[in-house]
C-alpha cells in the first residue's frame, strides 16, 4: 500500500481510467465513506483523472471529525484534573472544544494528556502510575473497537482500577442511513472501507444497499483498489444494480472477523450517538455495557441503557464542517477554507484530522 | 547557581547541582573530564578564547540541542551538536574556524554518559578539523532538562565570492538532494520504540562542509544552500521558493527515500519529504551544471539525486508531480509531529 506507483501501477492506473470512461454514459455521484480513502484520493489527484461526469464526495469516515465538542470538553475537564492523566490519539490534542481551546493547551497549562499509538499501550501507562487514574479517550470507527474492546476487558480481568474510559466509538452503517436519508442527499453508490469491512464483514450493508437500491462496494486504500471499486461501482449503476461487492485486494473475507466481531460484542452495546455534523443517530455508538460499565470515565450515564445526548456545541457561523461531513458542501465551498481556517487554525475538525476531508483539501490541492 | 547543603567531597557516578555552581566541584568536573576530553585552549583557560585575524568576511551561527534520546543509531547529541552547527556553517560556503560548546546538564545525569557525549563531540570536532575552544557548564535540578541540552555556536571562514542566498535562485535552476532523505527522523522514532518495530537505519547525521568545498571547488555557480534539517525537504523548499518569490516543481518520483524509510513513513502516516535528515542538504545551481554537481555529491552520497527545477516568478509555491502527472503542493507540514529530533 505504499504512496507512490511504480510504472507498472502507473500502466494499470491508465487502464482502469480507460474502463471507467468506456463503462460511464451518464453523471454519477459515489462518496467514499472513509477519510483514508479521502486523502488517498486527493494524493494520488484520482478526483482530477476521473471524467468530469463522475462525481466522488467526501464522506464521515472521520472518526476524530465526527466526535461531539461535549465530548472533548469532557476530555479536557478530565486532564485538567489533579491525579488523572488523560491517554488519546495524538489527532484528538488539536481538535477544539466548545470554548475553542484544545488538548494541546489544557496540556500547555499543566493538563496531564499522553498521546498514544494503540489502546493497549494504555495498559502498561496504568499499571506504571498507579497514582494517578489513567482515562483512555477512545475514538474511532468498528475498526478500533476490537482494541479498544481488548484493553477493557485486560483491565477489568486484571482488576486495574485506576485505568478508565471515555468512549465515542462509533459504527459506520447508521452512519450512511443518515446521510441517504437526508433530503438533499446526492449519493448514488458507496466506496466502503476495507478495513471495516475486514472487522465487521459485509452483512451490515446489505439492508442499506436493498432499502436504498444504493451498490456499495468495499475498496481498500491503494490508487488501484479505490480505481477498481470505482469501476465496479460505476459498472453496477450503469446496469441498474445495487449490490454489496467486495473488491479490497487484501482480502476482506466476507464474513469479518468473527474473534474481533465477538469481543466488540463482549464488551459493548449499540447506544444512540451524537455526531459532529449529522445530529443524534439511532444506535450509531458503542457503549460500554455491564460489567465493562464500571471502567466509564463518565460514570453509569454513560451506558448502553442511556438514549440521551448532549447536544451539539454551538460551532462558528463560518464553519461549513457539518455540510462537510454530510457529503453537501466541499471543503472548497466553505467561505473559511484557506482564509480563517488552516491545519494551523482550525476552525472544525474536519480540518485538523490526518482524515478530515479540509485537511486532505488544504494539503494536496495546488 | 548555588546549594546551601554541604556538597560532598568526591564526584558520585552521577551529576550533581554543585558541578555547574562555579565552586571546587565544577573545577573537578572540568578538569577531570572536559578538558583532558576537549583540550585546553592554548593560552590556558579564561574567560574568553582568542582567535587569529582572518582576511576575508566570516561566518557565525548557533543552535542548541534537545534531542531524546541522547544517544540513538549513527550518532548522539554531542556528535548532533558538532555537525549541525559545522553544517550551518557550510550552508554559507563557510570552513569552520572554532566552536563553542554550551553544557546543561541535569542532576543525575550519569558521569559516564557525560564522558561519552565529550568523546563524540571532540572526534566530530576532530573530523571537521575544528576545535571547541570556548565553552560553559550549568546544572539544574533533576526533572528540568532530559539529561542534558546543548548548545554550539561557530566561526567560519567564507572561502568563496558567490552571493548563495536565495536571491541568487534564478527561473530554470535545477534542484539537487545530496542523497536519500528522512533516516535521522526515522532513527529518532525507531530509538524512541515510537515504531513498534526496530528500524536497522541508523541517522544520516554527517558533516556537510566537505561535499559544499567540493562543489565549491569545482567552479561550480552554487545560487542556493539549504540544510533539510528539521521540517525536511518540505520545509526548506517552502521557505527557499517563498524567500525567493519562484515557484518550484519537484518531481515526486525522483525524491530519494530508502525503502526502509518509506515502508516506516507509510505505516504511521508521516511524509517521508517532511522527515527530519541531519546529513543532506539541496542545491540550487543553473542547469547546465547539475550534472557536474550530481557527480562530485555521489562520490560522497550515491543516492544523490536531481529532484526538479525552480519555475518562474509567481507566489513562490512548491509543487509535487506524481507518477500520475497529478501535481499538488508540498505541504510543510506544523512542524510539531516530530518534536525533540535535535
Amino acid at each position: 500500500m505504499s504512496q507512490r506507483l511504480d510504472p507498472p501501477q502507473v500502466a494499470q492506473v491508465q487502464a482502469l481510467l480507460a474502463s471507467i470512461r468506456a463503462r460511464l454514459t451518464r453523471p454519477w455521484t459515489l462518496m467514499e465513506v472513509c477519510g483514508g480513502q479521502t486523502h488517498a484520493i486527493l494524493r494520488h489527484g484520482l478526483d482530477q483523472l476521473l471524467p468530469p461526469e463522475l462525481e466522488l464526495i467526501h464522506g464521515p469516515g472521520c472518526p476524530v471529525c465526527v466526535t461531539d465538542a461535549a465530548v472533548i470538553d469532557r476530555a479536557q475537564a478530565l486532564a485538567a484534573t489533579p491525579g488523572v492523566l488523560l491517554c488519546t490519539y495524538g489527532d484528538m490534542l488539536r481538535v477544539p472544544g466548545s470554548s475553542g481551546i484544545d488538548l494541546l493547551t489544557v496540556r500547555s497549562g499543566g493538563g496531564r494528556v499522553r498521546i498514544v499509538y494503540a489502546p493497549l499501550d494504555v495498559l502498561a501507562i496504568a499499571r506504571a502510575h498507579p497514582e494517578l487514574t489513567v482515562v483512555f479517550l477512545a475514538v474511532g470507527f468498528e475498526t478500533t473497537a476490537p482494541a479498544t474492546a481488548l484493553l477493557a476487558h485486560r483491565a477489568w480481568s486484571e482488576g486495574l482500577t485506576n485505568l478508565k474510559l471515555l468512549v465515542s466509538l462509533v459504527r459506520v452503517p447508521p452512519a450512511l442511513e443518515a446521510i441517504l436519508a437526508e433530503p438533499e442527499a446526492r449519493v448514488q453508490g458507496f466506496l466502503a472501507a476495507g478495513h471495516v469491512a475486514a472487522v465487521m464483514g459485509l452483512a451490515e450493508y446489505e439492508p442499506i444497499a436493498q432499502r436504498h437500491r444504493v451498490p456499495i462496494v468495499v475498496t481498500g486504500f491503494g490508487a488501484l483498489e479505490l480505481l477498481e471499486g470505482v469501476l465496479r461501482c460505476v459498472s453496477q449503476l450503469e446496469q441498474g444494480e445495487h449490490r454489496v461487492e467486495n473488491a479490497y485486494l487484501q482480502g476482506a473475507p466476507d464474513s469479518g472477523n468473527g474473534a474481533a466481531q465477538a469481543l466488540i460484542e463482549r464488551v459493548f452495546a449499540p447506544c444512540d450517538r451524537l455526531w459532529r455534523g449529522l445530529g443524534v443517530l439511532r444506535l450509531s455508538g458503542l457503549c460500554l455495557r455491564a460489567p465493562y460499565v464500571a471502567l466509564a470515565a463518565d460514570g453509569p450515564h454513560q451506558s448502553a441503557a442511556s438514549t440521551e445526548a448532549t447536544p451539539l456545541a454551538p460551532e462558528e457561523p463560518v464553519c461549513l464542517s457539518g455540510r462537510v461531513l454530510q457529503g453537501l458542501a466541499r471543503p472548497t465551498d466553505c467561505p473559511s477554507f484557506g482564509t480563517h481556517c488552516s491545519p494551523d487554525r482550525p476552525l472544525g475538525a474536519p480540518m485538523v484530522s490526518s482524515e478530515g476531508a479540509c485537511a486532505a483539501y488544504h494539503r494536496y490541492r495546488p | 547557581m548555588t546549594s546551601g547543603c554541604p556538597l560532598p567531597t568526591e564526584p558520585s557516578g552521577t551529576i550533581q547541582l554543585g558541578h555547574g555552581g562555579g565552586g571546587r566541584l565544577c573545577r573537578q568536573l572540568l578538569e577531570t573530564l572536559i578538558l583532558p576530553i576537549l583540550g585546553t585552549p592554548a593560552g590556558g583557560a579564561q574567560d574568553a578564547a582568542l582567535l587569529p585575524a582572518q582576511a576575508g568576511p566570516l561566518a557565525f551561527t548557533t543552535d542548541s540541542y534537545v534531542v531524546r534520546p541522547l544517544e540513538f543509531p549513527g550518532g548522539d547529541i554531542g556528535s548532533l551538536a558538532v555537525y549541525g552547527t559545522v553544517n550551518d556553517l557550510a550552508m554559507v560556503g563557510a570552513q569552520p574556524l572554532a566552536l563553542s560548546l554550551g553544557l546543561i546538564l541535569e542532576e543525575g545525569l550519569p558521569l559516564a554518559t557525560l564522558e561519552r557525549v565529550l568523546r563524540s563531540v571532540r572526534a566530530a570536532a576532530e573530523r571537521c578539523g575544528v576545535a571547541v575552544v570556548t565553552g560553559d557548564t550549568k546544572v539544574v535540578e533533576r526533572g528540568k532538562a532530559d539529561g542534558m541540552f546543548l548548545n554550539t555556536a561557530g566561526i567560519g571562514r567564507l572561502a568563496h565570492n558567490l552571493a548563495i542566498g536565495p536571491a541568487a535562485i534564478r527561473p530554470g535552476d535545477a534542484l539537487l538532494v545530496s542523497g536519500d532523505l528522512g533516516r535521522h527522523g526515522v532513527a529518532i522514532l525507531a530509538a524512541r520504540h515510537e515504531l513498534g518495530f526496530s528500524s536497522p537505519l541508523p541517522s544520516d547525521l554527517a558533516p556537510l562542509h566537505e561535499d559544499v568545498q567540493a562543489l565549491l571547488a569545482a567552479g561550480l555557480d552554487l545560487h542556493g544552500l539549504r540544510d533539510l534539517t528539521r521540517g525536511g525537504l518540505a520545509a526548506a523548499l517552502d521557505e527557499l521558493a517563498a524567500a525567493a518569490g519562484l515557484d518550484m516543481l519537484v518531481l515526486e518520483e525522483a525524491v530519494p527515500v530508502a525503502a526502509a524509510v518509506r515502508g516506516a513513513c507509510d505505516l504511521l502516516g508521516l511524509e517521508p519529504l517532511a522527515m527530519a535528515n541531519e546529513g543532506r542538504f539541496l542545491v540550487t545551481l543553473p542547469d547546465s551544471q547539475a550534472e557536474a554537481a550530481l557527480a562530485l555529491l555521489r562520490r560522497l552520497q550515491p543516492t544523490a539525486k536531481r529532484i526538479g527545477q525552480v519555475e518562474g516568478p509567481g507566489r513562490g509555491q512548491v509543487r509535487l508531480e506524481n507518477a500520475l502527472g497529478v501535481r499538488r503542493r508540498l505541504d510543510p507540514g506544523r512542524g510539531e509531529q516530530l518534536p525533540r529530533i535535535c
